[in-house]
């Protein structure tokens, strides 16, 4: 017998185009911004939430039934979806921005991201995406998004276990103490941290399927979404030069710079 | 009087029977079988790509720069490639690259070959001529030349495990490849091989081989047959040379001592063997071009950052005026080379002539290379020769393209030819 529909899962992956993280991050003269005349590339936490995707399709085959990749930005974000549906994702929508267009903020992501759930017809039973896009560090529209839907949320994953057919999640979230296990009934938001997986290269043979999956093109308009940003931009600064540091000879003399300086040990 | 003259030039033109090319491909076989990968009806530059391409760069880019990277070095002083690094290759369609997917490929362009040997050559170019020779040489063969059932045999297992190599040279047949002396006999259904071929890239790791052998002396080059053997057959590596550079591609002598090979493993024919290599090396030949333009790209971007940290005199060194000359210079030659090596890659795919431009290609980047590596040595001072910084080692690595698949010389000669054909 084939499982009924109820029990196949779709997963939404919200994915950003950003600096790419190995580029040297220029502020511009006027400092409202920074040069984005560089290369970009997947947030990496996106990626993350891509790969975690493509290895839930892995362990539960077809239950597993559609794997979407959604983007808000300008026509080059484009490219961030094609990589995402060459490293496995099934189809894309690109809510396309205008190159103009300012960036929006996590706010207006999440309400877009919840209109975008809204238009899927078989909706959406998981959402995975990155803890935080490491341009704008803001590390809020996951919370946000969950927040908006009414449904559980899981951050900082660092393990993800599904139960498909009771439609439940096991997710281990890296904490200051240690672990968390949380369990969620779906549908529900994770995000998630560095250490849940490391995602794949796109192959050769997969760039070239890519190119022939689906991407939806909409516009924030088609979604009645408003991405005006609500924060203005002050000052943009680089970070203060760092102060050259000293080398020690060895861990004694490091213990004692450690106690000159105040720090104490933790007792055990 | 002066026609005669001509006549007689052309005729003895054509008896070098070296590895120098002849421009005899048909355009219009070339074209159908090359996946054309834009169809843009208006010019563009030299250096435009599709999005694949793109994609495939940046892909195969980190991929060098996260898995093969940690290795060069260890492989680079033990001489041995790492298993693992073939297998990631199979595991990310990189030694499949034009083949179609029904075999086992991904079904890509020429072009998208050129760009993956140039990015794996930016971090070693040891791993960049081991994906070059399988796939410009060995898939290209079976893709051009192979029978229906020989493409659905041999294709699948290149595609996903079998490393492949070509057998060309011999102890005393280099640049006049075909002088080979390698004998092949009938003997029943099968071929019995008698030699021993020279210099064989991936012959180590490899299990298939395409041997050069001739079947009847007396025909001279027209004798040349090209077959497709196992290791299995009982082909014996019988020396691994210790080398200058791309030290991690296992380059080693082999003995065929009555190799029994069968019949239905003749590919294009009884001697089609010499039209086979001199086809397949024109093309080969951009990839060797592409291996050299990563190779010194690769050198350029390990040194220049360091002459921006290095202070003398109370500055970075790299913004003394006599040395951004010389690297703005070295981004010039570069530059050429590679607007040089997908120039010749995009005619390839255009179905155009592109003997004279792979030669080019292959010829001024590895100049290029030897100089663009060499300076970047003396950019970083003494750091810059120590083993440990890594920039040595594109040096050492350069010099092997001015050799094989055709020595400068060799290239030169090919070149002239052209001209000669023009104005003599
Ligand atoms: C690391 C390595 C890997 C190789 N891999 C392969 C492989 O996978 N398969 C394979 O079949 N071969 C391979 N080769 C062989 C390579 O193609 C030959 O080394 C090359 O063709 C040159 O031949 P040779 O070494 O015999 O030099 P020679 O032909 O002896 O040349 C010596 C010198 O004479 C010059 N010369 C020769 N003829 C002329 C001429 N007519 N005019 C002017 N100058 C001339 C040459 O330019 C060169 O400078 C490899 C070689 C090396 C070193």
């Amino acid at each position: 017998m084939r499982p009924t529909a109820a029990r196949l899962l779709n997963i939404l992956v919200p994915v950003k185009r950003t600096v790419d993280y190995a580029v040297k991050i220029r502020v511009n003269p006027d400092q409202k911004g920074i040069d984005l005349n560089v290369k970009h590339s997947m947030n990496p936490f996106d990626e993350i939430a891509v790969e975690e995707a493509v290895r839930l399709r892995e362990r539960f085959k077809d239950k597993v039934k559609s794997i979407k990749v959604v983007t808000i930005g300008p026509p080059k974000a484009s490219d961030t979806l094609r990589t995402a549906l060459a490293m496995g994702a099934d189809s894309g929508i690109h809510v396309e921005l205008e190159d103009s267009a300012p960036a929006p903020e996590p706010l207006g992501v999440a309400k877009a991201l919840r209109a975008v759930i809204a238009r899927e017809k078989e909706g959406v039973d998981l959402v995975i995406m990155g803890k935080q896009a490491i341009d704008g560090d803001a590390g809020q529209t996951g919370q946000m998004l969950a927040g908006l839907m009414d449904w559980a949320q899981a951050t900082f994953a660092s393990k993800v276990e599904l139960d498909v057919d009771k439609k439940e999640a096991r997710v281990t979230r890296e904490i200051d103490g240690g672990l968390e296990e949380l369990r969620c009934r779906l549908p529900m938001v994770v995000t998630t941290d560095l250490r849940l997986n490391e995602p794949r290269y796109a192959s050769l043979p997969n760039i070239m399927k890519a190119r022939k999956k689906p991407v939806e093109k909409v516009s924030p308009a088609d979604l009645q979404v408003d991405l005006t940003p609500r924060l203005e931009t002050l000052k943009v600064t680089e970070p203060p030069k760092r102060q050259g540091g000293a080398k020690v000879a060895n861990v004694d003399e490091l213990i004692a710079k450690l106690k000159e300086a105040g720090i104490k040990p933790v007792a055990p | 009087m002066l026609q005669a003259l001509r006549l007689v030039r052309r005729a003895s033109t054509f008896r070098t029977a070296n590895i120098a090319s002849k421009n005899t491909r048909s355009p219009a076989r070339s074209f159908a079988r090359s996946c054309v990968a834009y169809s843009d009806a208006h010019p563009t530059s030299l250096d435009a790509f599709t999005d694949e391409e793109q994609m495939l760069r940046e892909s195969v880019a980190r991929f060098a720069q996260d898995v093969i990277a940690p290795k060069v070095r260890e492989m680079d002083e033990a001489e041995m490639m790492d298993p693992e690094i073939i297998k990631a290759l199979y595991e990310q369609g990189l030694m499949g690259i034009e083949t179609s997917a029904e075999h086992g490929g991904a079904e890509s362009s020429f072009t998208s070959a050129i760009i993956a040997i140039e990015e794996l050559a930016k971090v070693d170019p040891s791993v960049s001529v081991m994906c070059d020779v399988h796939n410009t040489l060995v898939n290209t063969v079976l893709r051009t030349y192979g029978t229906k059932e020989q493409q659905d045999k041999w294709l699948p297992l290149l595609s996903e495990s079998k490393l492949g190599s070509f057998c060309l040279s011999e102890p005393a047949s280099g640049s006049d490849a075909f002088a080979l002396q390698t004998r092949a006999v009938k003997d029943g259904n099968d071929w019995i091989l008698n030699g021993s071929k020279m210099w064989i890239t991936n012959s180590y790791e490899a299990d298939v081989f395409l041997i050069f052998a001739n079947v009847d002396p007396s025909k001279g080059y027209k004798g040349i047959t090209c077959f497709i053997a196992t290791k299995d057959m009982g082909i014996k590596i019988a020396k691994k040379e210790q080398k200058l550079g791309i030290r991690a591609s296992s380059t080693c002598s082999l003995s065929l001592d009555d190799l029994r090979v069968p019949a239905e493993n003749i590919i294009g024919g009884e001697g089609k063997g010499y039209k086979i290599a001199i086809e397949i090396l024109n093309e080969g030949r951009i990839g060797i071009a592409a291996q050299m333009l990563g190779l010194a790209q690769g050198a350029f971007a390990k040194a220049v950052p360091y002459t921006f940290e290095r202070k003398q005199f109370g500055q970075a060194v790299g913004s003394f005026q006599g040395l951004s000359f010389q690297q703005a210079r070295a981004a010039c030659e570069i530059e050429a080379a590679r607007l040089l090596t997908y120039n010749a890659a995009r005619r390839k795919e255009e179905g155009k002539s592109f003997a004279r431009e792979a030669a080019m290609a292959k010829f001024v980047a590895s100049e290029v290379a030897q100089k663009v590596s060499g300076a970047a040595i003396e950019w970083a001072g003494g750091v810059g020769f120590t083993r440990e910084t890594g920039i040595e080692k594109y040096w050492r690595d350069s010099k092997i393209g001015a050799i094989y698949e055709g020595t400068s010389n060799i290239q030169l000669q090919t070149i002239a030819k052209f001209i000669q054909k023009q104005y003599s």
